[in-house]
């Protein structure tokens, strides 16, 4: 019972060398990843930390004071709520509007593709703020729409279209809409037209087609491209800042005021860790209904 | 042996003293402000003294701070807005101004403080667009009545200022207004809430709403306003009722020249170099004294917010107040505005 055979002890043997060599391997791809990982280290976990470590800061005194003043004035409670429900709104104007779009240039043949991507890409060059800037020459009360739709009679009075939320989903839409529609492209691009065919062969109506094979296969795309907006859309400044005429006030809005009001780079951290945690809480939901690692394996 | 090392010590002292005493370093806003003072005040000053005013630049009060806090002072003269200069003295931020050097006379009181002292007004008045709006409002109790004078309105997105203008529409008088009765003048910002088609952030954007036609009325500064319809904008407003507001001029705790800095205040606040300052900038000096110069062409008197015709006309906002209340304001403010 103990004394091994010749072939065993090779096979122990072996195994041992194979560990080593594994071991090995190991502490090279380490080493390989410490430059990056040192990066990400100086350049993400240390600020962040920071920015942790400073919300517990208030007048050089440490303490819960700002985290305090979130729940002692109801202004906080309804900025995370506008946020979030504008991020809301502009992602699904995203999906509603790019959808069709990602779709159509799926379909349409490469030449064409790339120059209907162009169309999608091209505003993107532009600086936000002019695109911004544009939105309010084209919204405001003495603006295009307003004088057209008054020059044609179908109104008398000049709609509010900008200076509230209706400025600010229009123009965020706007600039979100790339985020949205390129990674579904990518997917939707990758898509055999075969499996729509073999759907359609099969006896399925184009519209149960859709439902049933080329959606699920776009959703990834469709996935990673609305977390991307939706969480762009959680920092956004510039946008609400101009559009929103004072009236949309967004948690980034309300870092920069709480720095300048309390000259305290506490008040305005803690809205920075909420504001995280809340993206945090956000990735782990999606993840626990779409599993993430099968998103952004692909 | 002891003498020449003695005597270069004392050469090295006296050398490094009259550099630093003759220096003074004023830190201000940059931009066509700082340009004006340069030339109203920090070159005369300089030849005046016969010392040298070095020039430097800020973003506010957190600059100050910074430097006091750190023990790190490069400032002797700093130019803040009012509100600002208040929260600074009581965080103990500011030397004592010495009053033996600057005199005050032909300032307001409430613009002259044992640490701060105010050197410019700038005025919160009501305006209007002249091509939709006929007969502009008088009052901010006229700026409130949406029934004779209909449009779109526009006020600041501060508390600072309009909660006094509102308490002003409510019908407080002007001497009564200080402290401000908070729950009236929220309530009435409320009232016209609904007739208030932007909040303003930016000096460049009020004028540009009133321009543009944007909104039909709008409180916001004179300076700016004046220099919109030199050109040949479509606004105009008057000086019932302004809110006079100022910036004013402090001394970082710790400043290495301190006794010069009090003289360099004593000449920036004098009727003199206040008169001066007019001609490059359409601020009000806050010494009235400036009128009696004979330094502001008659013309242009007229014109500026402190010229005594115009300043009975309009209430001096209490810094201190602000001071003291900003903070929760700003927090109370921001909850209205989001409802």
């Amino acid at each position: 019972m103990h004394d091994m055979t010749a072939c065993q002890r090779g096979h122990t043997l072996n195994r041992q060398e194979l560990a080593a060599d594994e071991r090995r391997e190991k502490r090279q791809i380490l080493g390989l990843s410490l430059p990056a990982a040192a990066i990400i280290l100086i350049l993400l976990v240390i600020p962040v930390g920071w920015l942790f470590a400073l919300s517990f800061v208030s007048n050089g005194e440490i303490g819960l004071a700002n985290y305090a003043r979130m729940v002692e004035y109801s202004a906080y409670l309804s900025i995370f709520s506008t946020t979030i429900l504008v991020s809301l709104f502009v992602t699904l104007l995203c999906i509603v509007l790019g959808y069709p779009v990602a779709y159509l240039l799926g379909q349409l043949p490469p030449r064409l593709a790339t120059i209907g991507l162009a169309f999608v890409i091209v505003p993107f060059w532009t600086s936000i703020l002019v695109r911004t800037y544009a939105w309010l020459v084209i919204l405001q009360r003495q603006g295009i729409v307003n004088d057209a739709l008054i020059g044609i009679g179908l109104i008398d009075e000049p709609l509010r279209l900008a200076h509230n939320l209706t400025g600010t989903i229009i123009g965020m839409t706007h600039v979100m809409l790339p985020f949205l529609v390129l990674p579904l492209y990518a997917t939707v691009r990758n898509i055999d037209g075969d499996l729509m065919r073999a759907a359609n062969n099969m006896g399925a109506s184009p519209a149960r087609a859709f439902r049933d094979v080329f959606l699920p296969l776009s959703m990834p795309g469709l996935i990673a491209g609305s977390l991307l907006v939706f969480i762009l859309c959680l920092g956004f400044y510039v946008t609400p800042q101009i559009l929103g005429g004072g009236r949309v006030i967004m948690v980034s809005m309300k870092i920069q005021q709480n720095v300048q009001t309390y000259f305290d780079w506490g008040a305005g951290s803690a809205l920075g860790v909420v504001l995280l945690l809340i993206v945090f809480a956000i990735f782990y939901l999606v993840h626990r209904l779409a599993g993430l690692d099968r998103i952004f394996a692909r | 042996m002891h003498l020449p090392i003695k005597l270069t010590a004392c050469a090295v002292l006296a050398l490094t003293t009259a550099a630093t005493a003759q220096e003074v370093t004023v830190a201000s806003w940059g931009g066509s402000y700082q340009a004006a003072q340069s030339e109203a005040m920090f070159k005369p000053t300089a030849k005046e003294l016969g010392i040298t005013v070095k020039e430097a630049t800020l973003s506010g009060l957190a600059d100050i701070r910074l430097q006091v806090r750190s023990g790190a002072v490069e400032w002797d003269v700093v130019d803040l807005g009012a509100t600002d200069c208040a929260i600074g003295a009581r965080e103990g931020l500011f030397e004592k101004l010495d009053y033996s050097v600057i005199d005050a006379k032909g300032i307001d009181d409430k613009m002259v403080n044992d640490h701060w002292i105010g050197v410019i007004y700038y005025s919160t008045v009501p305006a209007w667009n002249t091509k939709t709006v006929k007969a502009g409002p008088q009052s901010w109790a006229d700026f409130w009545n949406v029934k004779d004078f209909p449009g779109d309105r526009s006020l600041r997105n501060r508390p600072q200022v309009m909660l006094e203008m509102a308490l002003l529409a409510d019908g407080v008088a002007p001497k009564d207004l200080y402290p401000l009765d908070v729950d009236r003048a929220f309530a009435k910002i409320e009232e016209l809430k609904p007739n208030i088609a932007t909040w303003w952030e930016s000096g460049a954007q009020s004028v540009q709403l009133a321009k543009d036609g944007e909104i039909d009325m709008i409180a916001a500064w004179d300076g700016r306003l004046a220099a919109a319809i030199a050109d040949k904008a479509a606004i105009d407003f008057t000086y019932n009722e302004g809110l006079l507001n100022a910036d004013c001029l402090a001394v970082p705790k710790g400043a290495p020249n301190k006794e010069l800095a009090m003289k360099a205040i004593a000449k920036f606040v004098s009727p003199e170099q206040q008169a001066m300052l007019t001609q490059h900038i359409s601020y009000g000096p806050v010494n009235v004294r400036a009128f009696e110069t004979g330094l502001i062409p008659e013309e242009a008197q007229s014109k500026i917010n402190t010229f005594p015709a115009n300043l009975e006309k309009q209430i001096v906002v209490d810094a201190e107040w602000w001071g003291e209340n900003g903070n929760r304001m700003r927090e109370r403010w921001d909850s209205m505005i989001q409802r």
